[in-house]
């Protein structure tokens, strides 16, 4: 079976290159148009989970009227398994302040922000030594733009780009209704970027070495490399540059322990992939012409037999029971009935039946939820369960 | 200019709508009503609670039909089988955490999750009921609202009220998740945050956790008790109100048959607080003309002007909380219904050769507010509770309904006298503009001896709806008396709802604004809106109500506060003149400077 062994692994975020200045000065004499484009060439998607044309969300901010808009990034790493931002805030954030900087003459912002996880704060300091670097930059070269360092204050919720904006507003953190999109209508209400910290450190390779060279990696419709933050049942957890649309089974190969049972991509709102559909799992972006395509923030964990599925279960629903916001009533009540639900199956106080019931509110909520949150607890529950339907029962 | 119309179709027909306009309001048009719960035309779009969700073809995810706007070609289904079943889970998913022991409900019967349980016939509850796993305890602490966290849905009507409406905040959202729940700053008792029990909340919340403190058998007992005479004032904007809880459309002018049912109910005497209406007039006017003079002649650095309403106790405690440096240019009436209290156990009881001890006074008003008033400390001047209880227009339907008097085959009755006598500008204190025109009307005349310069005693500028209003009146030709006013321009302000009440003393504060006399109502519309009226509310509702108390006014005789022969006599017989040493003990009071939490 080693033979098919296909996993490409790639260098280029945490690179230290050390040439922003040249990358940027390249950057900012170029015209916005052929940034965009060079953008959308490249086919880079949103790496924070949802996969949303990069260049065509600069594209659409750009086009705005408005004297006001603003850059923000969106460092507030929530999702269960995920840690790859703080390493790039950590070891190459000139990568990302550099393409804040990009975007803010590619869209005409003078303003910028990092909202930065709570649990993050270590951080802060040296990002905003950083920052000062490039404020200078800008200043030296006549370009108006300052950039803020916003600390989140630890609801999960807050990683949702509206709830970010409200929460940057001094709200409560609750998602908005969308439409109207960020790009139209976000921080205090004016044409907002918003992108992972991700999204942007990739910018950073394109913009240097040309959209070419990172549209090459990857398959169709998932260009490009990935951070993996690999954790669980795994020899050599850590964070991996990957080339995009490989097999799970490979991936298993690379970093399972020889018994992996499952995996999980995309953290508590991703999927559960049992042993039997490794081989027919790839991992990118929805639209790959064969097989199922799991799209992910950079999260995998990997569970070996040791493991209750019933117990991974309640522990991503407790976490979402707890890390709903709790303004929409799918997301709100419906966590708390597939948690308590899963509990009373378990106990045999409801029948075996009852999880199909569970399963179609998890339809509902997929369908009718306000935001990303309520509609991905579906995610996880659904692939859990129909896949160890006995471990919840018995 | 007319704009293009978009192209949409609901359930397969064809329509042609606004552009902008929601899919909400785009369905209503076209004779489709999709059922909502976090809703109301008063406050802005939420979309949380997601029962209103319409599938848009070609989008695997519903839409909520409040908050999305149609776009051309768009093709909605309204009550499509994935509609319906995902509306019915969200429907389940409420009853399951919501305390449905409806026949304990005081909202029983008016309760819009109630309803859209009977519409989808939700007759099983397969969901796990989510009470037992919550710690809810009831709010009664304040004298005018209950709050019961286990009937909230979390839809958040109530803060938006609060804070787009009335700029208290008094409610907010707490916690998250499962733990998430509607409460008060710190988590305290609604008696001791800076809520104004306005009742707004009331009036919008869909379900029963939020509703009045009621006295309904509290006044049944003190009607049953031989040895005590039972006294009822009920106000201006109740008799427009109170046909919506019993039958009527809104805006139905029902006066006499309120009379009759009260005196049916087993009153012992129904009287108006019209009556003392027209007195805070008189005391109110005295006291601007006094300020003005004070301010004009005598230079009287002191005098502080613009001076304010004092009828609205919602207003008096938003004030007492916001903005504590401006008490003094409060006037110092008491509002109508405290008045009301303390002539009755003073000049009433003389009159009528009773005990004051043995009378109890009861008040119907529109308004929660008006319990916490009858229990401030400083509203005992008669040397007893000046009103013993308050009831709400809907607490006095439900007597009404459990007394079992056919409201509507009610004939129609006068209020008894003494102090049942009114005029048209009492009757306009009900709505937002009222006093102020009623003031107008009277404080001309006594400057000038001229009936105001407006057509039918009509004062145009100070009616309407607009949340803040200003309106001038130039006096020319004053009597000799007041000759100082001549040329002077009256400036005046009407406001309504706190959230505008607060434009205007931010206004005055900053300087820009130099009125002399503003008056502020803290109920949208006025006490016509007030949070003890029938529920449901809404700007069309409001309309319809005012019109009513406009069409009250113009059919009185007599439209004139200083024109009321019952008030003329009170003061021969009684107080002798306004402002005097009876008044200041009786019918004027002071004001409490309060925390802003």
């Amino acid at each position: 079976m080693a033979t098919s062994y296909q996993l490409k692994r790639a260098d280029f975020i945490f690179k230290n290159e050390n040439d922003w200045e040249q990358v940027l000065g390249k950057i900012l004499s170029q015209n916005p148009q052929d940034l965009i484009n060079e953008l959308i060439s490249s086919e880079l998607k949103g790496r924070g989970g949802a996969g949303f044309p990069t260049g065509l969300k600069w594209k659409v901010a750009a086009e705005q009227p408005s004297d006001t808009k603003y850059v923000i990034c969106n460092a507030d790493e929530g999702e269960p398994g995920t840690f790859k931002d703080r390493e790039i805030l950590q070891r190459v954030p000139y990568k990302v302040l550099t393409a804040m900087v990009a975007c803010a003459h590619v869209i005409g912002a003078r303003e910028g922000f990092i909202y930065l996880r709570n649990e993050y704060w270590f951080l802060r300091n040296e990002l905003e030594k950083v920052i000062d670097e490039f404020e200078y930059y800008c200043k030296e070269i006549n370009l108006e733009f300052k950039i803020k360092v916003f600390m989140g204050s630890g609801a999960y919720i807050c990683g949702e780009e509206t709830a970010l904006f409200e929460s940057m507003e001094g709200k409560r953190g609750e998602p908005r209704n969308k439409p109207p999109y960020p790009t139209t209508w976000g921080y205090l209400g004016k044409p907002t970027v918003i992108n992972n910290v991700e999204t942007l450190a990739h910018t950073y390779t394109i913009f240097k070495y040309g959209a070419k060279k990172f549209y090459d990696l990857g398959v169709q419709y998932s260009r490009g490399t990935k951070l993996f933050s690999v954790s669980g049942d795994t020899p050599k957890p850590g964070i991996y540059e990957l080339e995009l649309g490989m097999s799970l089974q490979d991936f298993v190969y690379e970093f399972g322990d020889g018994d992996t049972k499952a995996v999980q991509v995309g953290g508590a709102s991703g999927f559960l992939v049992p042993r039997k559909k490794f081989a027919d799992t790839a991992i990118g972006y929805q639209g790959k012409l064969t097989g199922i395509s799991l799209p992910t923030g950079g999260s995998m964990m990997l569970f070996n037999s040791s493991r209750s599925m019933y117990n991974v279960l309640d522990n991503y629903l407790e976490f979402f029971r707890e890390e709903s916001c709790g303004q929409c009533t799918p997301c709100r009540v419906g966590c708390q009935q597939l948690l308590i639900g899963i509990k009373a199956v378990k106990r045999a106080e409801k029948p075996a039946s009852y999880l199909d019931k569970l399963l179609r509110l998890t339809e509902t909520m997929q369908y009718t939820a306000k935001c990303g949150l309520g509609q991905s607890v579906a995610n996880s529950f659904s692939s859990i369960v129909e896949n160890f339907r006995e471990e919840m029962i018995y | 200019m007319t704009t293009k119309k978009i192209n949409i179709s609901i359930n397969g027909f064809p329509a042609q709508v606004k552009p902008g306009i929601t899919i909400l309001d785009a369905a209503s048009d076209n004779g489709i009503i999709i059922p909502t719960l976090c809703y109301h035309k008063d406050l802005c779009v939420a979309g949380n609670c997601r029962v209103c969700v319409v599938e848009v073809a070609g989008q695997k995810r519903l839409s909520a039909a409040c908050a999305t706007p149609c776009e051309e070609g768009m093709e909605i289904l309204t009550n499509s089988l994935k509609v319906r079943n995902s509306r019915k889970h969200i429907i389940e998913l409420l009853l399951s955490e919501h305390n449905a022991d409806c026949t304990k409900c005081y909202r029983n019967g008016n309760c819009e999750l109630q309803e859209l349980a009977s519409e989808y016939k939700i007759m099983t509850q397969d969901f796990i009921e989510l009470l037992p796993y919550k710690t809810y305890s009831v709010d009664m602490y304040s004298p005018s609202i209950i709050k019961d966290d286990s009937k909230c849905i979390r839809c958040q009507r109530c803060v938006r009220t609060c804070a787009e409406l009335q700029g208290v905040n008094a409610l907010t959202v707490a916690h998250k998740g499962d733990h998430m729940k509607i409460s008060t700053f710190m988590e305290k008792a609604m008696n001791a945050v800076v809520c104004t029990n306005c009742g707004q909340c009331i009036n919008h919340c869909p379900t029963g956790a939020l509703v009045e403190k009621n006295y309904i058998e509290e006044v049944w007992e003190a009607i049953a008790n031989p040895s005590k005479h039972v006294v009822v004032q009920t106000a201006p904007a109740v008799r427009i109100g109170l046909g919506e809880e019993l039958g009527f459309e809104p805006g139905s002018r029902n006066t006499g048959k309120m009379v009759s049912a009260l005196k049916r109910l087993g009153f012992d005497s129904v009287l108006d607080t019209d009556f003392t209406a027209d007195l805070t007039i008189i005391e109110e006017g005295t006291e601007l003309l006094t300020r003005l003079k004070k301010a004009l002649v005598d230079k009287d650095a002191d005098v502080k002007l613009p001076m304010a309403t004092s009828c609205s106790p919602g207003w008096i405690k938003y004030i007492e909380h916001m903005y504590p440096e401006y008490l003094d240019n409060l006037s110092t009436c008491k509002s109508p219904q405290q008045m009301f209290g303390a002539l009755v156990k003073t000049y009433y009881a003389k009159a009528r050769n009773l005990e004051p001890d043995k009378i109890v006074s009861v008040s119907i008003m529109p308004c929660t507010a008006k319990k916490f008033e009858a229990n401030r400390p400083e509203m005992f001047d008669s040397g007893y509770r000046d009103v013993d209880y308050v009831l709400t227009t809907r607490e006095l339907a439900i007597m009404i309904k459990q007394a079992g008097i056919n409201f509507k085959a009610l004939e129609e009755s006068k209020f008894d006298r003494l102090m049942g006598e009114s005029t048209g500008a009492g009757v306009i204190f009900g709505a937002t503009g009222g006093v102020m025109e009623a003031a107008l009307r009277t404080a001309y005349e006594i400057v000038t001896g001229r009936e105001v310069p407006f057509k039918n005693l009509e004062i145009a500028p100070v009616r309407g709806m607009e949340g803040v209003r200003e309106a001038s009146i130039k006096i020319e030709n004053p009597k000799p008396e007041w000759k100082f006013l001549d040329g002077v321009e009256l400036k005046c302000a009407v406001a309504h709802g706190l959230v505008n009440a607060k434009t205007v003393m931010d206004s005055v504060k900053k300087g820009t604004a130099s009125y002399h006399f503003i008056e502020i109502m803290a109920c949208p519309g006025g006490c016509l809106g007030g949070g003890g009226q029938p529920i449901p509310t809404s700007p069309e509702i409001r309309q319809k109500r005012a019109e009513a108390i406009y069409a009250e006014d113009s059919h009185m005789q007599i439209r004139k506060s200083h024109e009321n022969p019952e008030v003329q006599k009170l003061y021969r017989d009684f107080l002798k003149e306004p402002l005097g040493e009876i008044s200041h003990k009786l019918l004027h009071t002071k004001y409490l400077p309060r925390e802003r939490f």
